[in-house]
């Protein structure tokens, strides 16, 4: 909906703690009552039952944490940029942070078609709860590499598939050893995509993952990578550091 | 204080729905525990989502809150998956808001709603390492307390609970926590005996420990109080005022789905419709209506602080309340300000065509349900029950309903009532059938769900002498039904007869039917209330291994003599009274409604020098439900209101 005086704005939020157990349906749920509690004027839209014009990026999982969600909403006139993620993240539960928004540009592409990659940082550690080195798992990530293909069962609507990962894998290093175990970074394009799950399944069935943060999404076009609140952004506001 | 959290935490990953254990809410408070004074785990005793939107709860948890001398938490049952994780590492049963184990509370107080969670009381106390029978408990274990309307008839639970609340809630946690933190503060001088004793003494609260029951082979001969201070017969307690309780101030804002996910507001609390199956309506009374003004404006300073796009109305027929149009037009009138559209809604319709006037209202948008409850399938049984709606009352008011829009209408009935006959039965088919004709006349999309329940008798209500029927019959009666809506586009949906009677069992139970509870608690039998845990064969057989015979406690038509097990709890109403009541049922005679005619003393008011506070003088215009008065003269109600664009949809 292109309506006069519209207003759209990307949000980038962070999503970390204990609210990592909610699904994605309840964050959706919780802007849309934070919207509500700081009366922004939200853009509905036409029909029988309006509803507000909000759509979100990739889903989280739930027990996952992350420091780069998306979403875009229209408001219905101007509103301030700058006080706008003080004001959401007031009105949303602990945990959840607005840490940047952008006006968005003219006919800007859906959110979710147009991110082309996701990072990740994963803390793995042995299910046995045996140690796990550094360099062990860094000889695991080059193996993998070298391997042409790496299946991975995926149950999807019931129905149980075999997917080859490997070409959703892109870059994968160890960080540094955490507080359990290995904190690696990876990133995994979307299309095809890959489970921050099934990375671990396939880096060792004898590997759990104890903590998965996603650090970044990416929107590449024409050979240029941007995160998605300057990609298609007319204005960008961030948040000050808290 | 021990947060148990890092131990929690690790086992959210492996169960369903995590979020139900995060606490984290808006409106959640994080009390700090001063050791003076008296920590308080309020407890739902079933899942979160059935039990964060409970009302009671909330309203208790920030009135104990607000004290200087005390601290409350919440707790719900974990769900199966997680108890298991919980007993395999030894983690205890803990409080959502700060994490801390149930066990370091002063008092772990219970809402029972209905009798199915019973044993998960059990199992929560259990979890939290606590005694389940309450004679086992040292003075350091938490003060077991148990509210809601359930404990109308304590007996079955008397067994477990320490001290029962009877009646509104609001005055009495703070009597008791009174009673606790000075025993707390004397270093427990006197031991567990002498604060129960204490607790005893205040009006509304019953300490079952304090009373011997005999028995003169099944039947009562006499309970009898255990020292010459303790009352012999334990009064409910009451507000008078619902004005000066204008909570829950903060309404809980859940961060998953939760049944009831909305904001809701009580408009009044008690009913004197005299339904004689409705214990909420004999055990509440009299009418109590909050002011105009402070419900508008709890309506509107919880829409804004909450941001949910819905509120609910709520009492125990919302229709009746002497402000309900200006209310809900004010409402609408006020989307302007509200960001979007704000749907209402108001449970516990009645049927008529003043109730059809306020919800074409407020369901401008997306008319698809209405839900109405006849409760009996013929007008000679509804006037056994005093549920007087005439079938042209009814039939108008599904005209109105299909005329501006409506496609679904859902009908409660109940099946099992006294003196029904299979003609009475099969009338709730026909009804249904002929709700649908009505229907097809303005759309093909017509359709009518039938919901029957098996009627279980309730105490404190007229119908307290009257047997049940048994497990076979209602089913019988069910088929019956089912045969008879094969055709005509009703859907027939029942609850399972087999539930029914155990709720029977517990409804009317005595203080023996304590050790069948635990029979079933020990063989597994949670969450009775969720049909893929029950199995009624585990109380069949806990009955029979106690000695006990299900008909003597559920078929079985009491006599006027007999002590029923809570004839030492009153809820004010005289026994000649609720037994007149029942004479005048079987005679088949209505009884008109106190609130706008001549009280009748049934003896709430009376006792307890207390009365109705309704700001009309007339009853609701637009239709005959429950009187027998000429309603006529009930023009006071606006019946329109200014149409505005924009409103939500309520459900
Ligand atoms: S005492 Fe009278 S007015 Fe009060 S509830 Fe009973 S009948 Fe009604």
């Amino acid at each position: 909906m292109r309506g006069e005086g519209a207003f759209p704005v990307r949000l980038r939020f962070a999503e970390r703690g204990k609210v990592r157990f909610i699904s994605h349906r309840d964050a959706a749920r919780a802007f849309d009552r934070a919207f509500r509690i700081e009366a922004l004027p939200l853009a509905l839209s036409e029909g029988f039952s309006p509803r507000p014009k909000v759509s979100f990026g990739l889903a989280l999982s739930v027990g996952h944490e992350s420091i780069a969600e998306y979403m875009d909403v229209r408001f219905s006139e101007p509103v301030d940029l700058e006080a706008l993620p003080a004001r959401l993240t007031a009105a949303l539960p602990e945990g959840i942070e607005v840490t940047g928004v952008a006006l968005l540009a003219d006919r800007a592409p859906a959110l979710q078609e147009s991110v082309t990659a996701v990072e990740w940082e994963l803390e793995v550690a042995k299910i046995d709860e045996s140690e796990v080195s550094a360099e062990e798992i860094s000889l695991r990530i080059e193996a993998l590499f070298e391997t042409k293909s790496l299946p991975v069962n995926r149950i999807r609507k019931g129905r149980e598939d075999i997917v080859d990962i490997r070409p959703a894998l892109t870059r994968m290093s160890v960080i540094e050893s955490g507080s359990v175990g290995i904190v690696l970074t990876a990133e995994i394009a979307t299309q095809p995509a890959a489970r921050p799950s099934e990375v671990v399944t396939v880096l060792g069935e004898d590997l759990r993952a104890v903590r998965v943060l996603r650090t970044a999404q990416w929107i590449e076009r024409d050979g240029n990578r941007q995160e998605p609140l300057i990609a298609d952004a007319a204005r960008v506001s961030e948040a000050r550091a808290s | 204080m021990t947060a148990l959290w890092p131990r929690i935490e690790p086992l959210l990953d492996r169960v369903e729905k995590p979020a139900r254990y995060i606490g984290m809410e808006r409106g959640a408070q994080v009390p700090i525990h001063r050791p003076d004074a008296v920590s308080w785990l309020l407890v739902y005793p079933d899942t979160y989502e059935v039990g964060l939107p409970n009302q009671g709860l909330q309203i208790l948890y920030e009135i104990l809150n607000e004290r200087h001398d005390a601290a409350a938490e919440r707790g719900y049952a974990p769900w199966t998956d997680l108890e298991a994780l919980m007993r395999s590492r030894s983690v205890p049963f803990f409080s959502l808001d700060t994490h801390k184990p149930a066990g370091e509370f002063d008092v772990i107080a219970f809402g029972l709603a209905a009798e199915l969670v019973y044993t998960n009381v059990l199992n929560c106390l259990d979890l939290s390492g606590v005694p389940v029978r309450a004679e086992a408990r040292r003075d350091e274990d938490p003060i077991v307390v148990a509210g809601g309307h359930a404990t109308f008839n304590p007996e079955p639970m008397a067994d477990f609970i320490d001290a029962f609340v009877i009646g509104d809630g609001e005055e009495v946690v703070g009597d008791m926590t009174e009673v606790i933190g000075a025993w707390k503060r004397s270093g427990r001088v006197g031991g567990r005996e002498a604060v129960l004793h204490d607790l005893s003494l205040i009006m509304g609260v019953y300490v079952p420990s304090m009373y011997e029951v005999e028995y003169d082979g099944m039947a009562i001969r006499e309970v009898r109080p255990r020292y010459p201070d303790v009352p012999s017969t334990v009064d409910k307690r009451t507000i008078a005022d619902l004005g000066e309780w204008p909570y829950p101030k903060n309404q809980l804002v859940p961060l998953i789905e939760v049944v009831h996910d909305r904001l809701n507001v009580e408009i009044f609390r008690g009913c004197t419709r005299g339904c004689r199956f409705c214990q909420a309506g004999m055990i509440t009374r009299p009418v109590r209506e909050r002011p105009l003004e402070q419900a508008r404006t709890m309506v509107a300073e919880g829409l804004k602080r909450t941001g949910y796009d819905e509120v609910a109305l709520t009492s125990l027929s919302s229709a009746d309340f002497s402000g309900i149009g200006e209310l809900v037009s004010g409402i609408i009138d006020g989307q302007e300000e509200a960001c979007g559209n704000v749907g209402v809604s108001l449970p516990s319709l009645r049927v008529d065509a003043f109730t059809v006037g306020i919800a074409s209202e407020i369901q401008r948008i997306r008319r698809t349900g209405l839900t109405f409850a006849p409760e009996a399938g013929s007008w000679r049984l509804r006037q056994v029950i005093n549920k007087l709606i005439t079938e042209e009352d009814l039939y108008a008011a599904v005209d109105g309903a299909f005329s501006q829009g409506w496609r679904r209408m859902k009908l409660y009935f109940l099946i099992g009532l006294p003196t029904e006959m299979d003609d009475d039965t099969l009338g709730i088919a026909e009804l249904a059938k002929n709700v649908v004709e009505i229907g097809k006349r303005y759309t093909k999309a017509a359709s009518c769900t039938a919901s029957v329940g098996g009627f279980v008798p309730k105490p404190h209500t007229p119908f307290q002498w009257f047997g049940q029927n048994s497990s076979e019959e209602l089913q019988r009666k069910v088929g019956m039904l089912r045969d008879a809506t094969r055709k005509g586009g009703v859907k027939l949906s029942w609850h399972d007869p087999k539930a029914t009677m155990v709720e029977g069992i517990n409804s009317r139970g005595d203080r023996r039917i304590g050790k069948v509870i635990e029979r079933v608690w020990r063989s597994g039998g949670v969450f009775q209330e969720w049909s893929e845990h029950f199995k009624v064969d585990r109380w069949i057989e806990a009955m029979a291994a106690e000695g006990l015979d299900i008909d003597w406690y559920t078929t079985r038509h009491r006599t006027g003599e007999e002590i029923q097990p809570w004839d030492h709890i009153t809820a004010g109403l005289h026994k000649d009274f609720l037994w007149q009541d029942w004479q005048s049922a079987l005679a088949e005679h209505g009884l008109p409604d106190c609130r706008w005619t001549p009280c009748y003393d049934c003896g709430v008011c009376t006792d307890y020098a207390i009365e109705h506070v309704v700001a009309s003088p007339f009853a609701p215009a637009g239709g005959s439900q429950g009187t027998g008065q000429d309603l006529s003269i009930g023009g006071a109600v606006p019946v329109r209101f200014l149409s505005k664009p924009g409103v939500g949809v309520a459900r």
